[in-house]
């Protein structure tokens, strides 16, 4: 299989008034062609500034990538793309979903014109057979009455219909890799069944690869193949769905496993929340992010960080429980 | 024995917009036993914060009545109507809207205590500790500002201040929706032992169905305005009657891949219509695979299917 994109120890830090905040402190994944990876985390864990930092969206100043470099079918560096040249690939390479459908669409602009927007820019097509596909785009992610559709603006548009139409842009290009930032956050829980839908159905019809980027564990058993879980900007723990949610290895992995509820509990457990905080990353912890707040801590544990290992096949993580010298196995 | 401490009758609530009638809660009944939690769920625009608020009487009534320990909240004067503010408080759903950011947090937990005079000086600074150490904040967090706590920090502190003036019910609107998980489950905890310590009786709205079914002894599945089934939380969980709460629950996707393998969903078509002149009939009807030619025409009431548990649905007649 191929790998559509390797992203490798990749750093990410923001100047503010403050001083340097650390969002993204060495994070290495692959996606390969075809495949559904999701990247799991809490606010503030750095898994929006990794993908926005693939597409080039974050403005430099005030963000500087420091180290890493993302390669983008297997020969282009994004990294090392200057603006214009990021350009052509933004939005006909790589299309991005954000979060929040409201927003995200330019309220002055009739969807039509959205669509056709890249298609125009990037394929180089008229408007009218733009416009042609942007009917065809709308019918693909289920809007009925197209015709009709796209000479409306956004604000005629529900939440569910408007993700949909953000979908549709992203996908007008064809492009071979789709970032999904909280696709369904916003979305109430009937509407994100529909949208979760429609991405698995597109990614067996057009085979896209995707990144979904989310908190919600739910979606990520129901969509993904693969799971990244990240804390304070690093990834901590990566593996198959299967490796991530029967055989977790990481103390943090535990603790988000054990503090989300399950609707098919059948009686009322009770909820063991991790306690305290996430580190503030303008001074992170010298040695593991997650320390302080795992009760499985060791001495080392506040002094060194640990390295990524591999467990088996493609499950790594990075704790010291791991160390061949710690001689407690908790699990 | 149990003892209703708060009942609803036929509430409406609507609004008044440019073209047309919002109607917000249209025809809801329910009554809440002192001491349990009773858990309100539902989409965006149902209905349910609508109720809550008009409940607490943020809003007034456009019909209907609410009875709380027997007095109708909506027609409540004087020396009664701040008593009645007193017992019955709420807890916001933004925890960075609800707190002033001018006022120190001991000033914000402090202002019902302020408000209807109940301790003063060393007193209200004794009365601000003990309530930031109940929600589990050290007590020199009085002099801050609310810019300097987290998200589920500021949570606390909005509890803190419900709980001030000592009430019996707690109207809670997704309190919890704003919070990251690890976090929910700190503040879940934290409303499930004032619960006990307290006696408290607890309104608790959410669109998170996992979490009401967790904290809920008794629960009411809300649409459009309407209530469409009310049964004990395990109950609905385990059986569900109304077409929509089996839509709805068989939407939330598991946290377990397995189970989501083998899982059939049954996907509703469409959106949540507009609740702006609504149709005659059952409001579910456009998006009910099992609707019928009566539901266009009449609305069905909520009646009892079995022992406390109700639905409002043509199916169950």
């Amino acid at each position: 299989m191929k790998n559509i994109l390797e992203v490798k120890d990749l750093k990410v830090s923001f100047h503010t008034y403050a001083g340097e905040v650390q969002a993204v402190r060495g994070v290495s994944f692959e996606l390969r062609k075809g495949e559904v990876l999701a990247i799991v985390g809490e606010s503030g864990c750095g898994k929006s500034v990794t993908s926005q930092t693939i597409m080039r969206l974050i403005p430099s100043p005030p963000s500087i990538i420091k180290a890493g470099s993302i390669i983008f079918d297997e020969t282009i560096d994004l990294v090392q793309l200057s603006l214009k040249e990021m350009e052509s690939i933004r939005g006909s390479e790589i299309g991005m979903i954000f979060q929040d459908p409201m927003t995200s669409l330019n309220p002055t602009m009739t969807i039509g014109k959205q669509i056709t927007e890249g298609l125009v820019k990037h394929q180089g097509l008229t408007q009218e057979k733009a416009q042609k596909q942007a009917i065809e785009l709308l019918l693909l992610v289920g809007i009925s009455r197209p015709e009709t559709r796209i000479k409306q603006y956004p604000h005629e548009f529900s939440g569910g219909m408007r993700q949909r139409v953000m979908i549709a842009i992203s996908l007008a290009c064809r492009p071979k890799l789709l970032i999904a930032d909280e696709p369904t956050t916003a979305l109430d829980v009937t509407i994100q069944a529909q949208i979760i839908d429609l991405l698995k159905d597109l990614q067996d019809k057009i085979g896209s690869s995707i990144i979904i980027i989310t908190h919600n564990l739910g979606v990520v058993a129901d969509i993904a193949q693969r799971v990244a879980v990240m804390y304070a900007g690093k990834i901590v723990e990566q593996g198959t769905v299967d490796d991530i949610f029967y055989s977790a290895q990481h103390p943090y992995t535990w603790g988000l496993l054990h503090s989300i509820l399950r609707l098919d509990d059948e009686e009322k457990s009770e909820l063991v929340p991790i306690e305290g905080m996430p580190p503030d990353l303008l001074d992170p912890p010298l040695g593991c992010a997650f320390a302080a707040r795992c009760p499985h801590a060791l001495n080392i544990c506040l002094k060194e960080d640990p390295q990524t290992q591999i467990i088996q096949d493609e499950h790594s993580m990075a704790c010291w429980l791991m160390d061949k010298r710690v001689k407690v196995k908790i699990c | 024995m149990s003892e209703t401490i708060l009942e609803v009758n036929n509430l409406k609530k609507y609004f008044g917009v440019t073209n047309g009638v919002l109607k917000a809660v249209d025809n809801v009944s329910l009554s809440i036993q002192r001491g349990e939690t009773f858990g309100l769920v539902g989409e965006s625009g149902c209905g349910k914060s609508t109720l809550g608020r008009t409940i607490m009487r943020l809003y007034s009534a456009t019909d209907g009545e609410v009875l709380f320990n027997g007095e109708n909240v909506h027609q409540l004067k004087g020396g009664r109507l701040k008593q009645f503010n007193r017992e019955m408080q709420m807890v916001f759903q933004d925890p960075y809207a609800s707190l002033n950011p001018r006022m120190t947090v001991g000033d914000i937990i402090a202002e019902g205590i302020d408000i209807h005079r109940l301790y003063s000086g060393v007193k209200r600074r004794e009365r601000v500790a003990e309530l930031l150490h109940t929600v589990g904040l050290p007590e020199e967090h009085a002099s801050r500002f609310p810019h300097e706590f987290s998200g589920g920090q500021r949570q606390r502190i909005g509890i803190a201040r419900a709980l001030a003036i000592k009430p019996q019910f707690i109207v809670a609107d997704e309190p919890v929706s704003a919070l990251d998980v690890s976090v929910q489950a700190q503040v879940i905890n934290l409303f499930k032992r004032l619960q006990k310590e307290n006696g408290l009786t607890y309104l608790f709205i959410s669109h998170d169905l996992a979490m009401v079914k967790h904290i809920a002894d008794r629960c009411g599945v809300m649409y459009l305005g309407a209530l469409m089934e009310v049964a004990k939380a395990s109950e609905l969980y385990r059986k569900p009657l109304h077409p929509y709460t089996v839509a709805l629950l068989s939407a939330i996707p598991i946290p377990d891949p397995e189970v989501e393998r083998k899982r059939e969903r049954v996907i509703l078509e469409g959106d949540v219509p507009s609740p702006i002149n609504p149709p005659p009939g059952c409001r579910f009807f456009a998006r009910c695979p099992k609707a019928m030619p009566e539901c266009q025409v009449n609305a069905p009431r909520l009646i009892a299917v079995e022992t406390e548990h109700y639905v409002a649905c043509h199916l169950y007649k």
